[in-house]
This record gives structure tokens, sequence and C-alpha cells, in this order.
């Protein structure tokens, strides 16, 4: 094994978390007044105290907590139910289907689809105008960016939904589920109630990192909130990118201590979240022990059903409203379909979109690349070494994603700053890394592991070198994973909002940063473009990854598996 | 110097537990049979001579091929050539691929025709640009083992090779094996649970996974 | 001329290095050829980012590359000018041109922040219409520290087929009392928004202390008329005041969706273009209240930092070209007025201008009135804090 590949899962890690650790150290002295760059010296608690006395705090915080735990339960408890209700059957596999275009789907496009159906001049309310309601204008409900957040936790859920439920799937792998579901149904139980005895827990102990990931990232988001969220006052982690960008360098500092508040915030409803867990298990036990078949569970089956395709149906039919109003002509409430449709405003757009889409693909494919690179080499090298990653490497993985954005990345703008090292492309690929690495080495580790390793056997027998074996056997083989981890890692790339807006300084302008900018113009034609566009930057890959094999193993029936 | 196959004073451990211990020679043409029933360690001893035990086992003892020592040395330095129950053919290889994956060196055209002549000895002219997944199960068997044999192999290892196979085809492929390794010369080690391999092969037979690991020196 | 940039030398420790002269024009052309300018302009308005698009076209003529950098909040560029001074980074900073507001301009000509006095030596600044709307913004002399390329006075715009437009802004409210929930204007500390806070202010209040710094007056007695009627009105806006549109654009939506009927703008010919680009109905016209609104002048201003000082200039003298004017004023383009003295363009250029359709719902100059002074530039920011903590974060 050469000096390289050992060095790689160290430098793999350091990709990963040195971000990460930078950014929260810079937002930690900060915090306690020390910006000497920008003349504060601490410590002190004047940041903190200007957080206190923000009128919004009380209810940026509440809306935190409230968003975060509200998306996780929702999604967790549809997918387990949706599992548990349709597993094996013609509609869950309709579902499963549908599962890669709704993942792909950014949260910002996924959110202005949302907003175009439900607002009230949405398509819903446009659907039953005038004829059935009567309204001739639209009502005057605050239904997006309502008080209570909502709106955004229903999109969160819209998309945090098929997130688990892939998660799920995957962790069905390991669980063998049907010969517990045959055993349990065999006596009696109902077949809600057998998964929820005999598979959940053994689910649950697999998704539950990605359950973590889920109420941190709800709990913390930010372009899902400028679109759908509230405004007065805004979340706690808008209001922290919006001092950030406050010109009174003193904000920054307030900035600081709202990131601080809002990994603690994420802390303590991991905490709450994990002893939730605990009382969940230890009355979960004594219910799965006691017997009861819980035939009239399977009551939820269709409830189910209609919310797993509710949440579908709201990504789908909003990418759709979005699709529409890229090519409307004037379109006025309450006709459901626009006068005309024209390219108009496509054209209009061209040029933006060509800027957009280069940043967009250069920050992506690189960041992508680096992590194919370093996933494979941390990967080869625990093969090589024959030590497998434990349950605290899995913990390190996901790290990434479990602390929040807006609590270390305001931190790593400053340092940056601080260094002279926040202009051009360079550090957003660096940031971006940061989220495609895990994502990619979670997409590519299981199919590597599982692949049949007597094969490198074989090869050595046949003399060829660990290298050739990789080159020629391994990385053929795996084509399709490795074509879907970097589609993973594509799509990835083209949804991060807040790291290139913070770490690009502006000069790094992606679709999903141009389309979020406007948002606040609120011109539907043009969000219309940028979030198909982005949906289609992010898309694609995923259907190169199921194309490219077939065309590449065309003739080739055993790597279609 | 065609001395054989000796494996030295071999013990496997784990977890300070001794899983095999073994000393025997395998003579040129000779095919030792290693018996015992699944999960006894059999594929483990196999995994040392290839060279990819993996670092959770302690082995002690050498492997000599022809008196070179081969402990050590990386899997793909060993001329080991090795069947699985399983034929593993590459499956993003065509058959010809497949078998010119272990040729060294040589021409394009020189390649080329080992590889029609080998599809020749097993009966598969022609099948060369062919996808390995559309042949039968028998076809796979005797491609897989003219790729290993292209590689010019010092000795065999045998993987539980034929456990997958109809009792016909497996009768057909076990000779097929022994009478080529008899007429290379080659030794051959063969991890079976089945005795009526053992008693095709005629040869020495080591028992694992008794009360007491037996040692023995069957030459 | 050469003394004031000596003496700005000297401050400035970056700027020892030589410095771009506009008043030798050939100088600047061409050391501009070859760069690139990053243009920090509020990205919100699809019409503008055009406009901006077609600047960068001509100005790659000249050899100069144009990137406009669409911000959501024009004080991102003024922070980052800012930190990058405090982080040392005094000769190539990110932002070559700022779209400014009045605002941010006396907050960054306070601090040093601006490369200058430049603005009144381009070659097209003698077409510039001198008066005081282009030498001082918001109660801040200009000083040539920034140069303007629009015209801008607030109106409102309003449904014709759903309503006739008040009388004046006591008018406004009594109309939302009888219509609630069908007025709003954009969330402070948007720039439209604040403009609509101080367009009450100066209907409401008549007292010098406007023109004078904040710091100087009782704020809580000067102001209290304003929060009277803001108090009056919320209840009655759109959403009772719950949400706000986001931007001025962003009224549009809710105008073509019939969700409001009346909402204020920043330019008498914003209406007309967006009419123009299918954005609203065609029965929207505009309105100024009685007693006049308050008017003011859109500049772009260079930071002490930019390295492509030259091609930012280059980029601004294109802006006041009159052929740029024009398709500014055009309101199928833009429809900003123009800063240009329209007499003494070439005969060509006057009947351009003349002939220039203004759109349906464009008012005309006699229409517009008299424009209102903005009060000083230090009110803005007050009254936008006190805002946010009465309307903003309930």
């Amino acid at each position: 094994m050469s000096p390289l590949l050992r060095a790689l899962p160290a430098l793999t890690l350091l990709a990963m978390l040195g971000p990460v650790a930078a950014g929260l150290w810079g937002a930690l002295l900060p915090a306690f007044g020390h910006l000497p760059a920008a003349g504060f010296t601490g410590p002190s608690l004047v940041a903190w105290q200007n957080l206190l006395a923000w009128p919004g705090i009380r209810a940026a915080t509440a809306l935190s907590l409230g968003t975060g735990l509200l998306t996780t339960l929702a999604s967790l408890l549809i997918v387990t139910l949706i599992t548990a209700g349709w597993w094996g059957t013609r509609s869950f596999r309709a579902l499963e289907r549908l599962l890669s275009p709704l993942l792909s789907v950014p949260h910002a496009a996924a959110a202005f689809g949302l907003a175009f159906l439900i607002m009230p001049s949405g398509w819903l309310v446009r659907a039953v105008s005038p004829w059935l309601t009567g309204w001739e204008r639209p009502p005057d409900i605050l239904v997006v960016g309502d008080p209570w957040g909502l709106s955004m936790t229903a999109g969160l859920i819209a998309k945090e939904t098929p997130f688990l439920l892939l998660m799920t799937l995957a962790a069905l792998g390991q669980v063998n589920a049907t010969r517990s579901m045959a055993v349990a149904r065999s006596m009696g139980y109902g077949r809600v109630a057998a998964w929820l005895k005999a598979v959940f827990p053994a689910i649950y102990a697999q998704i539950r990192l990605p359950v973590y990931v889920v109420l941190a990232y709800s709990m913390s988001v930010v372009d899902v909130a400028l679109i759908l969220g509230p405004s007065t006052p805004a979340t706690l982690s808008a209001q922290i990118v919006r001092w950030m960008s406050d010109p009174d360098l003193s904000m920054r500092l307030v900035a600081s201590a709202g990131a601080i508040l809002q990994l603690g915030l994420v802390v303590g409803a991991l905490a709450a979240w994990r002893l939730g867990e605990l009382a969940v298990a230890w009355w979960g036990c004594g219910w799965a022990s006691g017997g009861g078949r819980g035939r009239s569970l399977d009551a939820t089956r269709p409830v189910a059903l209609g919310l797993a395709a509710l949440s579908a149906f709201a990504i789908l039919a909003g990418l759709l409203a979005l699709t529409l109003w890229s090519f409307a002509g004037l379109w006025r409430f309450p006709d459901l379909w626009p006068d005309g449709l024209t390219l108009r405003s496509w054209m209009r757009h061209a040029r933006g979109l060509n800027d957009a889409l280069a940043d967009t693909v250069l920050v992506a494919l690189t960041a992508t690349a680096l992590a194919m690179v370093l996933t494979i080499g941390c990967l080869q090298s625990e093969f090589r070494s024959g030590r497998a990653m434990g349950r605290y490497g899995l913990w390190l993985l996901y790290l990434p994603l479990i602390v929040p954005q807006t609590a270390f990345l305001p931190g790593l703008q400053t340092l940056l700053l601080r260094v002279g090292a926040d202009k051009g492309v360079m550090p957003v690929i660096a940031a971006h890394l940061v989220f495609v690495l895990p994502y990619v080495f979670l997409s590519l580790g299981d199919p590597w592991r599982a692949w049949d390793r007597r094969q490198a056997t074989v090869g050595a027998a046949l003399g060829a070198t660990p290298t050739r074996v990789l080159l020629a056997i391994r990385l053929p083989m795996l084509l399709r994973p490795l074509l879907v981890a970097a589609a993973v890692g594509v799509s990835v790339s083209v949804g991060q909002y807040l790291p290139t807006l913070l770490i690009g300084g502006g000069r790094v302008a992606t679709l999903t940063t141009e389309a979020v900018a406007l948002a606040s113009g609120g011109d539907r034609r043009a969000i219309g473009v940028f979030g198909l566009s982005q949906t289609l930057a992010a898309l694609l890959p995923f259907a190169l990854a199921t194309l490219l094999p077939l065309v590449i193993w065309r003739n080739r029936r055993g790597l279609h598996g | 110097m065609a001395d054989g196959l000796h494996l030295d004073d071999i013990t496997i451990g784990k977890d300070d537990e001794t899983l095999i211990a073994i000393d025997a020679r395998v003579a040129p043409g000779q095919v030792l049979s290693i018996m015992g029933p699944s999960g006894v360690g059999k594929s483990t001893l196999l995994a040392f001579l290839t060279g990819t035990l993996p670092p959770a086992f302690d082995a002690t003892g050498h492997v000599r091929l022809d008196g070179r020592d081969l402990t050590g040395l990386p899997p793909e330095k060993r001329n080991l050539g090795i069947l699985f129950q399983d034929d593993l053919l590459f499956p993003h290889l065509s058959v010809a691929g497949n078998l010119g994956f272990g040729l060294r060196g040589g021409s394009r055209a020189g390649r080329h025709a080992q590889v029609a002549a080998a599809l020749d000895e097993v009966g598969l002219a022609g099948f060369g640009p062919r996808d390995p997944a559309t042949l039968s199960g028998g076809q796979r068997a005797r491609i897989a083992l003219m790729r290993m044999l292209l590689a010019r192999p010092d000795a065999l290892l045998l993987d539980e090779a034929f456990s997958r196979l109809d009792s016909a085809r497996r009768q057909a492929t076990r000779r097929m094996v022994f009478d080529t390794a008899r007429a290379r010369g080659l030794p051959v080690v063969m991890v079976t649970h089945d005795p009526a391999d053992a008693e095709a092969a005629q040869g020495p037979v080591i028992r694992l996974g008794d009360a007491d690991p037996l040692r023995s020196n069957p030459t | 001329m050469k003394k004031t940039l000596l003496a700005l030398s000297l401050c400035l420790p970056a700027m020892a290095i030589a410095q771009p002269d506009p008043s030798d024009w050939d100088a600047v052309l061409a050391e501009a050829d070859g760069q690139t300018v990053f243009w920090h302009a509020w990205g919100g308005s699809t019409a503008t980012n055009d406009y901006i698009a077609w600047i960068g076209e001509q100005a790659a003529e000249h050899g100069v590359t144009l990137e406009h950098v669409k911000l959501t909040d024009t004080a991102d560029a003024v922070t980052r000018v800012l930190a990058e001074r405090e982080a040392g980074e005094l000769d190539d900073g990110a932002v070559d041109m700022i779209w400014i507001n009045g605002a941010n301009f006396a907050a960054m000509k306070d601090a040093d922040l601006l490369f200058g006095p430049w603005a009144t030596d381009l070659p097209n600044y003698a077409l510039v219409a001198d008066d005081a709307a282009v030498t001082t913004d918001f109660g801040t002399p200009v000083d040539g520290m920034e140069s303007p390329w629009a015209k801008a006075q607030f109106v409102f715009m309003y449904d014709s087929a759903d309503t006739e437009p008040p009388a004046d802004m006591a008018g406004l409210l009594e109309w939302t009392k009888a219509h609630a929930g069908r007025f709003t204007y954009p969330q402070p500390p948007d720039f439209l928004g604040t403009t609509f806070l101080k367009q009450v202010l100066v209907s409401q209040v008549d007292s010098d202390a406007l023109s004078q710094p904040v710091d100087q007056a009782d704020f809580e007695a000067v102001t209290a008329p304003l929060w009277d009627y803001l108090d009056a009105l919320q209840p009655n806006l759109w959403r009772g005041g719950a949400a706000y549109p986001a931007s001025g654009p962003a009224q549009f939506q809710l105008l073509t969706d019939e969700e409001i009927d009346i909402a204020p703008s920043l330019s008498p010919s914003e209406a007309s273009t967006a009419i123009a680009n299918l954005q609203l109905p065609d029965s929207i016209r505009t309105f100024v209240p009685a007693g006049g609104t308050i008017g003011n002048a859109s500049f772009v201003a260079i930071p002490f930092n930019s390295g492509s000082k030259a091609g930012a200039m280059v980029v601004a003298n294109t802006i006041l070209s009159p052929e740029a004017q024009l398709r500014g004023q055009d309101p199928d383009v833009l429809g900003y007025g123009t800063v240009l003295d329209i007499d003494v363009l070439s005969p060509d250029m006057q009947d351009a201008f003349a002939s220039l359709d203004q759109g349906i719902a464009t008012l005309s100059p006699a229409e517009l009135g008299a424009v209102l002074p903005e009060p000083h530039a230090s009110w803005s920011n007050a009254i936008e804090e006190a805002w946010i903590l009465r309307y903003g974060s309930q």
C-alpha cells in the first residue's frame, strides 16, 4: 500500500471535518466579543446581550425547534407507516420508482413549487375558484410565510420523506424483513403491527443517524426558510445570514452568537430526541412483547399511502407549476392555465442561465470528482488493510451533515476573509466538498463493500496487481454505483445555497443562489426558469447514471442485476 | 526445481485460538484434499496460501513452491491458480477478454491465438466474443478453468470448486481439472466437504475440525 | 484633482500605487482594456438584470468584462469592502462597483471606503443635468465620489380596474379602512419599503429636523406622526401586516393575482415596464398623492480597493451615454428617468427621447409634480430599526 493511499482516510477526514471545526472555532471567538479584524477584542458578552435583546429571539428559537421536531416526527412517521403498510406491494414499488427524481429535486426548487401550489393565489385555490369557492380574488389568508412556520414545515416534510425512505430501503438490505414478517404474520399479527414490532427496531437502529441529519437540517435550513418561512421575524438561521451581511461589522458578533445558539439548539433537540428514543424503546419493548396482534393498526394503511402520495404530489405538481410559469404568458388569478405559452422568459434569462450553469457545473463536477477520488481511496485503503470503518467512523461521516450549516459557515467565512483566501471558486468547492463527501461516501460504501472480494483473489491469482484489479475489474464492475454516487454528489452540490452564498462572497453565482436571489423579486417566470434549470441540473446526472451503464454494458447481462 | 508445494508448519489462529495447524507437502501432479465441515477454516487456509488472509488472523509457518518461499509475497507474485465454487468470470469482459486477462506478454496476434486455442481445447470454439452471462454453468466452469491455466500457475488451489455443479457435470469437470494438473505436473490443494471429490482426487486427505487438530505429513 | 488624489494617497497606504485619472480618459481606456469589473447590484429585478447585461455588452467593446454580482441586499457589498479593509485586502477587493443607495453611500464616504473623486471627470458627465438630485444623495454631498445613472420618484401603482386612486396620503389611510387587505409595501429594510416609510414621514411631519442628522433631533417626538399613521394602517394591510412582500417587484405578482390594488413603486415608469414584460396587467396605472413624493437618483460608486477602477469608470461612463440612458428610459426595457440634460444632446437624440413612448402607466413630468427632498440619510437607518422593533419581530 502506497503512503498516499494510507494517508487518504486522514486527508478525507480533514477535508470533511476541517472546515467544520475551523468554522465553529471562527464563530466561537466572535460570539464572545473577540474579532480583532473588525476592531473588537474580547472576551465580552455584548454579542449575547444584543442577541437576547433582539425582539424576535423567542419566536425564532421556537420556530427552529418547532419546525425541526415536527418535520422529523412527521417524515419518520410517514416513512415508517408506508413501509409497514405497503412494503412489497405494487403501490410501494411505484413510490420507490419516484424516489430518485423526488430526492434530486433541490430543496429550493421544491419550496418554490410548493409555494406556487398552496399560496392563496396558487394552483390549489385556482383549481376550485371561482366555481366552487366564489373567489374572484385570492382570499387574504396568510399561508406561505405563516408565523408558525407550517408552510415551511410542509415543504421540509415533502423533501425529507423521500430521503428517510431511501435510507430505510438501504437499511432493509441489512435486515431480514421478509423472514421476520413471515414469522410474525403467521402468528396472526396484522401487517402494520408485525412490522412495527418485529422489523422497525432493527430498521431504526440503521437509520438513526439519517434521522438526526433531518432534525438538524430542518432546524437550521436557510433557503427553504427564505422561500416558505415567516419574515416577521424570520427563523434564527435566516436571521443569522441577515446579520452576517449587515454593513455594521458588530452585527457579525451577534451573528456568531446566533450561530452558537443555533448549534446549542440542535444539540439540545438531538438530546431530547435521544431521550424520546429511549422512552419509546422502553414502552415499545413492553408493547411488542405484550402479544397484542394489533390488527386494527392496519387501518393506518390508507392514511399512510395517502400521506406519502401527497408528499410526492406536492413536489411533482410544484415542479409542473414551475415549468408552466417558466413558459407562461399573462396568467392572472383565478385562471387555472396561462393565457398562452411563450419562450420569452427562457430567452430573456438565457444569458444569466448560461453564466450560472457554468459556475454550477464547475463547482459540482470538481467537488464531486474530489469526493469520488477521496471516497474510492478510503474504501480501497479499507479494503487493502482489511480494517473496516467502525461505528465511530460512521458518526464522523455524518457529523458535517448534523452540525447546522449556519453554525459553522459564518465562522468559516470570517476565517477565510482573515487569511485572504476568500476569493474565487476554490473555497466554494472546498465548502461544497464538506457536504458532497459524506453523501458520496454513504452512497458508494455499501455497493463497494458488497463487491465479491474473491474477484480480487482471482485477479491476483491471474497476476494482476492491486491497481490493475481496481482499474480493470472493480471499477468497471461497479460502474453503476459509481455513477449513482457521482450523481448524488452533483445533486448535493447543485442544491447548496448557504456555502455558495457565504463562502463565494457573491462572485460564484450558481443556479441555486440565483434562484433564491430571484425569490425576493417574486418574478414567478424567472423563478420558474431558474428553479426548473436547477432541478434539471440535479436530475440529469441521475438519468445518466441509469442510462450510461445500460448503454456501455448493453451486451453484459451479468451487470444488470 | 519442481519439488511441489510445501506447507511448512502452518498455524492460523484468531483471538488466541488456533483454528488450523497443518504441515504438508504436495508433490507435482498430486492432489491434497482438505476436508471438514463448513466453518472450520478451510477457506482461511486457502486465503493464507493466496496471501489474502485478513489481518484479524495470526498466521505462522511458510509456504514454499518449487523452492520459492511464497510467504510474505503479494498475491499477484505467487503464481497460484485458484478456482472457487462460483466461476467468478468478470461480468464486464467477453469470454475472450476473461481468458486474455491472465495472459502474460506476447504479441496481440499471439495472445489471440492462445485464447482461440484454449477455447478450442474446451470445446467452445467461437465463443470468444460472447457475454459470459449467456453461457451455461458447465461452459462457464470450463472457461474459468482455462482462464486460470492460461496464466500458467505453478500450483492449483480449489475452493469447493465443484460443489455448484450437478453430479454429471461435476465428474466431468473434476476429471478435466485433475487430468490437467497431472499432465502439467501441478501440485493441487483442494478444499471440499464432499468425500466423492477427495476419492476422485486419489491423493492424501487431511480432515480438519476434529476435536484435536490433526497434524499430518501424508507423504 | 491631482492634489486630492495625493491627499487621499497619504491617508490610505493602498492608494500609493498609481490610480487611474479620469481627466486623462485615453489612459483610462487603455488601462481598462482587459479588466473584469464585478458590479455588485441588487439582483431581484429581472428588468434591471437585463439592462445591466446590455451595459456589459457595450462595455465589452472597450475590452471590459462586466460581471453582475446579484445581491439580495446592497449592504452585502458594503460589508464586504469594510471587511476586506479590516483584513488588509487593499488593492484587489471583490467589489469593483456598487449600485449604492444614499444611506450606504453616506456610510462608505464617511469611512473612506470609496475611491474618488472621479465621477465629474467622466467624458459623458458633461451631459448630466445639473440639479440637486445628482449633487446631493440623501443630504450627503456627492462630491464626485459616485456617478448617477437614473432618477427615480416615488409613486403608487393602482389597478384602475378595481379602484380609483386616493387623493393624498391621508386619503390612502382612509382607503385602506374601506379596502382592508388590499394595500401593502415591501418589508423594510428593503429599499422601497424604507422609502415608503420616508414618504409617510415627510408627508406627516413638517420639521427642519428631517434635513439634519437624526441624532440631533428628538426621534420619538419627530416621528410620532409616522407611527400613528402606520399603527392605523397596520391592521388593514395585506395579510393584516403579518407578512410583507420581500421587494418592490414581488408586489407585481400580488397586483396581477388581484391580491392587492395599490402598492408603492420607486420609479414612475416601472409599472409600464412590468406591463410590457407581462408581469402586470395593463389596467395598472400610477398616481402621485397631493403634496408630492420624494425622489432621488441612483448612483454607482467604486470602492477604494477595487482592482479594476479604470474598467469601472468605463462602465459608469457607458451608463451615462445617451444611448444607454435612452434605453434605460424606455419602459419596455427599464423605464428609469434619465439623468441627462436632454437640451444638450444632439438633435437626433433629443428626438429619440421625445418620441419615446412613456407607456400607459407612466405619468408626465407635470403630473409627477414637485419632488420632495429626502430626509437626511441617517433617518433611514433609524426609522428602519424602529419599524423592525414595532412590526418586524412580534
